[in-house]
């Protein structure tokens, strides 16, 4: 039988998705036990139950100067700014690709001025935003949109011109204005590509995210990593780094339901 | 007095023409069928008839108005595929054959519960009433053409316009969508244009059947000149004999069912 004809059983399919997983884990702990059995004293791998004891550490008990938990301020702070980021970029970036791909005039106008933007390196323009926009909230959030706008608009004016001409001329033998076939033909039919966008751009958002935090800040994960670096405290860097890996996951996931429950009518990718 | 009236069009692409010296009128409420080789222009000659496009020369005239130069609610249109929207429930797609003329697209408290009722009758009177909650996907090829043409037949357009409406789909459903076909457009007395490769359907269907083909022929560059109409038969009962079938397809019928 053909290598592409077989497909895994039910208790297969979950074994080999484990699999990984479990490989990685079972790796890093002998590595881990390896150095460890050397030297105990060693940073470089923790063992996972220190990283473990780390976590329920850092979780629970509150920094000693401030009284405050500081690992759920970190997320509070990062979740906000990438929501902000994020929330701004798919709103502009569906406002444009709607321009884009409905409205020759503007595909003139903006396309390939659009195309140029997309090549410069966001974080080439970071010291910019830095000293325009001052080492606040807003700079990390503008980082975020100049990161992930320019594929946003790109991606979402390529799926508007994607809608079959046919169902264009169809809205306007109905009657349907500009405004109306934008309205009720266009948004419907690439709120799912949007959201598929955002999902993409998840993981660009992240990136920017911590890279602005880690240069000016003074709370957010990204911050709290590049902080405890100096101690070589690689526990709380695991740490944190798995919960970022959670929460990044965890989006991920409730888009695709949220597009799933939303649009029923469209097909499902991955 | 003709309803549509066709003048000396042309019509080229990057210099090519497609369509050459082509004129006909037509009565209201003729159906017309529209038949030829493929390449021949008799897609381009339906896009001019919507004003999706416009000829290189020469114009289109509907009722006696001004040429028109897009899309509009006098047209009607269903094409092979992608005619029905895939966001919209079966009945949201009727009620968008009135709404979307509306400056919202939408219809709002009572009237929205009005045009839900007339969208129900007309899915009654289609046969689609039993999935009028269900999207178009989940459809058959015949229930979704059926789908597009009743959306398009709501908007109450002079011209209706059908672009190989049938081409996709099985014998058995394509003889029941012909008898769909039939009694709508007795009931409305529309004057529609219908593109097709399949002769018999176009004399059975047609009152005229129009054929394209190119008049001159270059060997050494056969696009050289373009497409025009060839022949133009009358098709009705007591035009010329033999183009129509004579024998009814009664076993047909029964394994349709």
């Amino acid at each position: 039988m053909r290598l592409i004809n077989r497909k895994p059983g039910r208790p297969l399919a979950l074994f080999l998705a484990l699999l990984p997983f479990v490989v990685v884990f079972v790796a890093y702990a002998i590595g881990s036990d390896i150095r460890l059995a050397e030297n105990p004293s060693d940073k470089l791998l923790p063992a996972p139950s220190t990283i473990w004891d780390t976590a329920a550490r850092l979780i629970t008990e509150p920094d000693l100067r401030s009284g405050r938990i500081l690992f759920w301020h970190d997320t509070t702070a990062s979740l906000g700014r990438l929501a902000m980021g994020i929330g701004i970029s798919a709103l502009l970036g569906l406002v444009f690709g709607l321009l884009i791909g409905l409205l020759p005039i503007m595909r003139s106008f903006l396309a390939q001025f659009v195309a140029v933007l997309s090549m410069i390196p966001p974080l080439a323009l970071l010291p910019i935003l830095f000293i325009v926009f001052g080492l606040g909230e807003l700079s990390k959030v503008v980082l975020i949109v100049v990161g992930t706008l320019p594929f946003i608009i790109r991606d979402l004016s390529q799926r508007v011109l994607e809608i079959p001409q046919e169902l264009l001329i169809k809205a306007q033998t109905l009657g349907a204005s500009t405004w109306v076939i934008t309205l009720r033909v266009a948004i419907p039919q690439v709120l799912p590509r949007l959201i598929q966008a955002v999902r993409l751009s998840l993981g660009p958002a992240w990136l920017f995210l911590i890279a602005a935090e880690a240069i000016a800040s003074d709370l957010g994960l990204g911050y709290r990593i590049f902080l405890v670096r100096r101690f070589l405290a690689m526990d709380v860097i695991l740490t944190y780094v798995i919960w970022i890996t959670i929460l990044a996951f965890l989006m991920d996931w409730a888009l695709r339901t949220l597009s799933r429950r939303l649009f029923p009518w469209a097909e499902d990718g991955l | 007095m003709s309803f549509v009236t066709v003048t000396n069009i042309f019509q080229s692409y990057d210099g090519r023409p497609i369509l050459e010296r082509v004129n006909v009128s037509v009565d209201e409420s003729q159906f017309i069928s529209i038949v030829g080789a493929s390449g021949c222009g008799k897609s381009t000659f339906l896009r001019l008839l919507l004003a999706q496009e416009q000829p290189t020369r020469g114009d289109v005239q509907i009722a006696g108005a001004p040429p028109a130069r897009e899309p509009g609610l006098d047209r009607g249109v269903v094409f092979q595929k992608y005619s029905v929207f895939p966001h919209m429930t079966v009945r949201q797609n009727i009620v968008a054959g009135e709404s979307l003329r509306r400056g919202w697209g939408t219809f709002w408290g009572a009237e929205a519960k009005d045009a839900r009722k007339r969208a129900d009758a007309t899915l009654a009177r289609i046969g689609l009433d039993h999935v009028a909650d269900q999207y178009p996907a989940t459809l058959s090829g015949g229930m979704q053409q059926r789908l597009a043409i009743g959306q398009a037949l709501v908007a109450k357009p002079r011209v209706l316009l059908l672009d190989e409406p049938f081409g996709a789909l099985d014998p058995g459903t394509r003889l029941a969508m012909h008898d769909f076909l039939m009694e709508l457009r007795a009931e409305t007395g529309m004057t529609v244009f219908m593109v097709t490769h399949d002769l018999e359907e176009a004399f059975k269907l047609g009152d005229r059947v129009l054929v394209f083909d190119k008049p001159r022929w270059d060997p050494h560059d056969p696009s050289l000149y373009g497409a025009t109409i060839t022949y133009d038969f009358d098709a009705r009962d007591g035009g010329i004999p033999f183009q129509r079938l004579k024998e009814d397809t009664h076993v047909l019928h029964e394994t349709r069912s």
